[in-house]
């Protein structure tokens, strides 16, 4: 009945960390996105120096552990002057490394289409911009959903690591409530069901999302 | 031109099916399914897709259990049998889409069963091996793998690869379907070579002229039953079944007038 | 300091560094790879309590932050009576992590192998077994490799994770260098140059063995 009671007394607590750990999702999953179609457009369209350049801009932050990242520009951007709090140094390190993923599963998606939807495109009149839009994009998304789906439950799971820059998110919650109740097993188990109600529920419902956007008839590509 | 059954003194059964059913999820596909096989015979089986004879066939080597009805090889029951594998390699099975193992060169193609299931030692496989890959015409093909070979090529080594097991029986679920016109006649020579030199062979296949040049009986199944099982001159010439005849109209139509092998 | 300063006075620290994240990950990843065989076939083949308990494990597993169950491991057993050394903890914290991961893999490398090859297997009267072991395993495991090798170089990263518990790896060292000479971001530049290279080397080895181990005349797996 004690651990009852502990468990009671925590749930605020863990409520908390729960919301800074979907904040941290939310914002490094949009920052990763915005970053990847620009970075993905770059490497399809982009002059030679601009393909090379964000080739290895992938590379890199594909290469590199995650924490090894947030260290990074955990203590890198202070040295040019720019001075970030955790939780957003923590954003920046999450965005960028998931927007190297991300990118490839756009481009990956668009390199699938066949020629001819360009082709058809072209033959229509529509500029490159217009084609790329109208045609390439609406269906390079449907194709991207499920390996994106694979990504965002990647970051959710991932932002445990800002626990190591002194965010408070739901681990170290977790863990402030274990050095004044000492029961680490019943704590750290109770963070990792929510961690799995976040990603459960996350899967799902990007799961009805795709069925929803599904083309009928359209085979999308499993990633 | 058909072999010669001496009919009463080799009247000797090779498979006897019984009364087979079979349904998948609630839809009768085998709905009763009669027939015997003697010695040395070879019955073609036609009929439109979907009619459940590629079911009939893996009944028989138990890839697939019956609902109820028997079948035999020779005195052993196949359906209810403790020790299917046994039976297995009794009976040959020649798929349509060849299901040759891709990660083996053709000669461990047809080693595989020899060494694995029937346990001989490697020189006496490669032997066996070596000989039904010269009767299929592939004895120069033996360290090639099964994506460089062509579709009629994988054919014959996937008869190559039934034949070695040295079974009493062939099952052939339409072997040259898959099968570039211009590669069909590869198989079907290899086919009508081996019904020649006695194999019993069970054939779906819709290649009217082989069924023509060696099929002691053609079975028309449709709609899980067998309309008629009647020699090639009676189905060819003047079918018993109505339904007989306007499905042979339809076949030659899609494949055009059979060609005399 | 210098760069040059940091990585000449500090490179002895990141070897040792080094050859245990090497040892963490390599072992990590064999013995998962052996758990992830009973899981796959107790999900695909085994018979209803078997098949519900891989699968509950492999969710819960995937559907979890690594580090968590890390912490469940490290922190929490000593409650009930086992002390379990940060390496230690670290090893079957990523080996029980990776076999739900490496399970999937093989779930569907195996499943990408046509009924086809088990019908044929079976019609020359080879057992279920047999099919498996000498027909559909081994062109499943040749479609397995791309991705475990992914699963490799995803723990060789992972692997820094296990310097928060107090793992002496890499990450550990730099921590341990750094809170000496005060250069945190050129230690960590270091680090992350050896994660770079580290994982580029591995991925251009495994790239070649795959081409080797390929079947003739099929197409190379297209792997990114
Ligand atoms: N494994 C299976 N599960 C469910 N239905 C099946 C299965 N195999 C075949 N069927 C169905 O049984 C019917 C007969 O199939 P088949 O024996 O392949 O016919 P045929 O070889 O004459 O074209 C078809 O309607 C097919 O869809
Ligand atoms: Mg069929």
């Amino acid at each position: 009945m004690e651990s009852l009671q502990i468990v009671i007394n925590s749930i605020p607590y863990l409520l908390k960390g729960t919301v800074v750990t979907l904040e941290l999702a939310f914002f490094s999953i949009v920052l990763g996105f915005m970053v990847a179609i620009f970075v993905s457009i770059g490497q399809l369209y982009g002059s030679k120096f601009v393909q090379t350049f964000f080739l290895l801009y992938e590379r890199i932050l594909r290469s590199l552990p995650e924490l090894v990242i947030l260290f990074l520009i955990f203590y890198g951007l202070p040295i040019i002057g720019i001075r970030l709090n955790p939780l957003v140094a923590s954003i920046i390190g999450l965005g960028l490394r998931s927007s190297a993923y991300q990118s490839q599963i756009f481009r990956g998606a668009i390199s699938s289409l066949p020629k001819g939807q360009v082709d058809a495109a072209y033959s229509l009149g529509m500029t490159k911009f217009q084609t790329f839009f109208n045609v390439i994009f609406p269906q390079a998304m449907r194709i991207s959903l499920s390996g994106w789906t694979n990504e965002a439950a990647v970051v959710l799971k991932d932002t445990s690591l800002a626990y190591s820059l002194g965010v408070i998110e739901l681990l170290r919650q977790g863990t402030y409530i274990i050095a004044v109740t000492n029961k680490p097993l019943l704590i750290y188990v109770i963070c990792g069901l929510i961690y799995f109600a976040l990603t459960f529920s996350l899967s799902k419902g990007l799961g009805y999302v795709e069925k929803k956007l599904a083309i009928p008839g359209y085979e999308v590509r499993r990633g | 031109m058909n072999k010669n059954n001496d009919s009463n003194s080799s009247n000797h059964v090779i498979l006897r099916v019984q009364n087979v059913h079979k349904s998948y999820n609630g839809v009768e596909v085998l709905k009763g399914i009669s027939f015997i096989m003697n010695k040395g015979e070879t019955k073609v089986i036609i009929g439109p897709s979907g009619t459940g004879k590629s079911t009939l066939l893996m009944c028989i080597n138990r890839l697939v259990e019956v609902d109820s009805g028997k079948i035999f090889l020779e005195d052993d029951e196949i359906t209810s049998a403790k020790n299917v594998h046994k039976i297995r390699q009794e009976i040959g099975f020649v798929f349509q889409h060849f299901n040759l193992f891709e990660h083996l060169n053709v000669l461990d193609n047809v080693r595989l069963g020899l060494i694995k299931v029937k346990k001989m030692n490697k020189e006496e496989a490669t032997n066996i091996a070596l000989k039904e890959l010269e009767r299929v015409g592939l004895k120069n093909k033996i360290d090639l793998y099964p994506a460089q070979l062509s579709g009629g090529q994988k054919q014959r080594v996937a008869i190559a690869r039934a034949l070695a097991m040295n079974p009493k029986l062939m099952l052939f679920d339409e072997p040259t379907s898959a099968l570039d016109p211009e590669l069909i006649g590869e198989v079907l020579g290899v086919m009508i070579e081996l019904a020649k030199s006695g194999m019993t062979m069970l054939c779906v296949t819709h290649e009217l002229g082989f069924a023509r040049a060696v099929a002691d009986e053609i079975i028309f199944m449709e709609g899980g039953v067998i309309v008629e099982q009647d020699p090639p001159q009676v189905i060819f010439n003047n079918p018993k079944k109505e339904r007989t005849k306007e499905f042979l109209n339809k076949l030659t139509k899609l494949y055009g007038k059979e060609e005399n092998q | 300091m210098t760069f040059f300063q940091i990585v000449q006075s500090s490179w002895r620290y990141m070897l040792d560094g080094l050859w245990i994240t090497l040892f963490l990950t390599l072992t990590s990843v064999v013995i998962g790879f052996f758990i992830a065989i009973l899981l796959a076939l107790s999900k695909m083949y085994g018979n209803k309590a078997l098949y519900a308990i891989s699968n509950f494990y492999i969710e819960i597993i995937r559907g979890t932050p690594l580090l968590v169950q890390l912490f469940i491991l490290y922190y929490s057993l000593p409650v009930i009576g086992i002390r379990l050394s940060p390496l230690t903890a670290s090893i079957i914290a990523f080996f029980l992590n990776s076999s739900a991961y490496q399970a999937e893999y093989l779930r569907g490398a195996i499943q990408s192998i046509s009924s086809g090859q088990m019908h044929a297997a079976l019609s020359i009267g080879m057992t279920k077994w047999q099919a498996i072991r000498f027909v559909i395993l081994p062109q499943a495991i040749r479609r397995f490799i791309p991705s475990w090798t992914n699963e490799f170089i995803y723990l060789l990263k992972y692997s820094s994770l296990s310097y928060i518990v107090g793992a002496p790896e890499i990450m550990a060292q730099a921590k341990f260098v750094a809170s000496r000479n005060f250069e945190f971001f050129k230690v960590y530049l270091f680090a992350a140059i050896i994660y770079f290279l580290l994982v580029t080397g591995f991925s251009e080895v495994f790239k070649y063995i795959e081409n080797r181990l390929k079947i003739p005349g099929t197409l190379s797996q297209a792997r990114e």
